[in-house]
């Protein structure tokens, strides 16, 4: 077969693959958006001994594989499986869907964490001084002030973040999870040919690249005002009556 | 008991940073329409002060009470910590470095405070931002960002943002310090304006013709104590202590 009738033959099963992977990776990351602005001003703001349980989650997620992070939640789960059906959880366990979506907000989060932090520590410190002496609570002062700087600080390193998850999601193929990837190995035992892994190359490039560009409009909306800065002036208007 | 004229005061302010002690017992009052400078030398607290007024800095002990509402601090901890956001809305600050919400234009700015601090209505805030922008000679410039405006424009922009909180006083912590020296006139002009019309305000400042010409009363902060105080025209042509008569020497 050529890598088109391929293609032709098996294009539903590729599709409806790739939007499981797009599933499981934007529902990891929106979970992990979600827990993580909390999660990062806690790193920022807490005492070192409060936060010292936080430092040991982000350390174990950053530093082992996130495919150990998978089998032990996968598997471990099996492991507990009585415990787990007194406490009326195993029937979320034993979705290998969940398990893997587990996984990947698990670890999304703690490095979004990471990532905001550091948004967070680059926010001009006279601007949060100015919110506050113009009355702003801190829930204000966050809203209009921290969390606007600190997200269009991160915003390339959370995109980065973002592309990372999608092509580990496709590590969920191994714990019987039929994204992209698990499609992809099932048409290849069927066919034996090499070209659909071809073409999940492409699908996967395809939707980072369109990520990509998503992004990068964003992040021109977030940074408009220092994107200004370098527009000319058309107009220097003489202000009447402050000339210095 | 307070005055009703009194508008702030602050009593026995004392402010530590670890064993150093910055503040060693400052007391001020200032009444409606007081315009009041506070100069000293690097190092003499003048700052810390300020900002001790509105709880930027959370001084070690000390009274503050603005319009009636008191504030009393003990060993670093504000006695009624949830009206310190009420107090602060009603003082404006001006900041040397201006800080301005970078990601905000210029209207923005000015429109921040009354909409998200005092709830007014996004076009009445509007409305109000155009005219204190207009008059600081920058409605042109509304819709350009804080990166696009000179530090003087920058720093008219945010008197324009204090003012459009109606403070009952505005803090000035050395609003030209951080200016090029052909920018500084235009933001003493402002300035000059406001105390014209009887705002009160209390400036930190090196600029000593606004302080002889411009000032009700002159505070010289030296070494954390208020070392001479008084009418400006007394203080500056017939200063009392020998600290006060070698800073204005070394100023001028």
């Amino acid at each position: 077969m050529n890598p088109i009738e391929i293609l032709i033959d098996y294009w539903p099963r590729l599709l409806d693959g790739a939007l499981m992977t797009i599933k499981l990776t934007f529902l990891g990351a929106l979970i992990a958006a979600l827990v993580s602005p909390g999660f990062a001003l806690i790193r920022v703001r807490v005492s070192p001994l409060a936060q010292a349980p936080l430092r040991l989650y982000v350390s174990f997620m950053r530093g082992t594989p996130i495919l150990a992070q998978l089998f032990l939640i996968f598997y471990g789960s099996g492991q507990f499986r009585p415990a787990l059906e007194d406490w009326g959880l195993w029937t979320f366990f034993r979705d290998p869907f969940n398990c893997a979506l587990l996984a990947f907000a698990l670890n999304s989060t703690a490095y979004q964490t990471e990532i905001l932090r550091g948004g967070i520590m680059g926010v001009p410190q006279g601007e949060i001084e100015a919110a506050k002496a113009v009355g702003m609570t801190w829930r204000k002062t966050l809203a209009r002030v921290v969390f606007p700087h600190a997200y269009r600080i991160a915003w390339p390193a959370l995109g980065n973040e973002f592309i990372l998850l999608m092509k580990a999601s496709a590590l969920a193929s191994v714990v019987t999870v039929f994204d992209l990837m698990g499609r992809t190995r099932q048409v290849f035992s069927k066919t034996f040919d090499f070209s659909v892994y071809l073409w999940a190359a492409l699908i996967y490039l395809f939707m980072t690249a369109v990520f990509v560009f998503v992004w990068r409009q964003a992040e021109r909306y977030l940074s408009r005002h220092i994107e200004a800065r370098e527009r000319p002036r058309t107009t220097t208007p003489t202000v009447k009556g402050t000339q210095a | 008991m307070t005055q009703p004229d009194i508008i702030l005061q602050a009593e026995d302010i004392h402010k530590s940073f670890g064993n150093l002690e910055v503040l060693k017992g400052i007391s001020l009052k200032a009444r409606n329409h007081d315009v009041i400078s506070i100069l000293g030398s690097s190092g003499s607290g003048k700052s810390t002060f300020l900002r001790c007024l509105n709880f930027l800095e959370i001084p070690t002990s000390g009274k503050v009470t603005i319009l009636g509402e008191e504030i009393l601090v003990k060993n670093g901890k504000p006695q009624s910590a949830r009206h310190i956001e009420q107090i602060r809305a009603r003082l404006g600050m001006v900041f040397q470095q201006f800080n301005l919400w970078t990601h905000r234009t210029v209207l923005e700015n000015v429109m921040e405070g009354p909409i998200h601090v005092k709830g007014t209505s996004k076009a009445e805030a509007r409305d109000k931002a155009e005219a204190l922008l207009k008059r600081v000679g920058l409605e042109e410039r509304m819709q350009m960002y804080p990166s696009q405006l000179s530090g003087g424009q920058q720093q008219r922009v945010a008197i324009a943002r204090a003012l459009a909180m109606e403070p009952e006083a505005i803090l000035f912590d050395e609003p030209t310090s951080a200016l090029d020296p052909e920018l500084v006139g235009e933001v003493l002009k402002v300035m000059q304006d406001l105390a014209a019309e009887g705002r009160t305000m209390i400036v930190v400042t090196h600029e000593m013709g606004f302080a002889r010409d411009v000032s009700s009363e002159v505070v010289f902060l030296h070494q954390g104590r208020i070392a001479e105080q008084g009418p400006p025209e007394e203080m500056f042509t017939n200063p009392k202590t020998e600290v006060f008569e070698r800073f204005i020497a070394k100023v001028r």
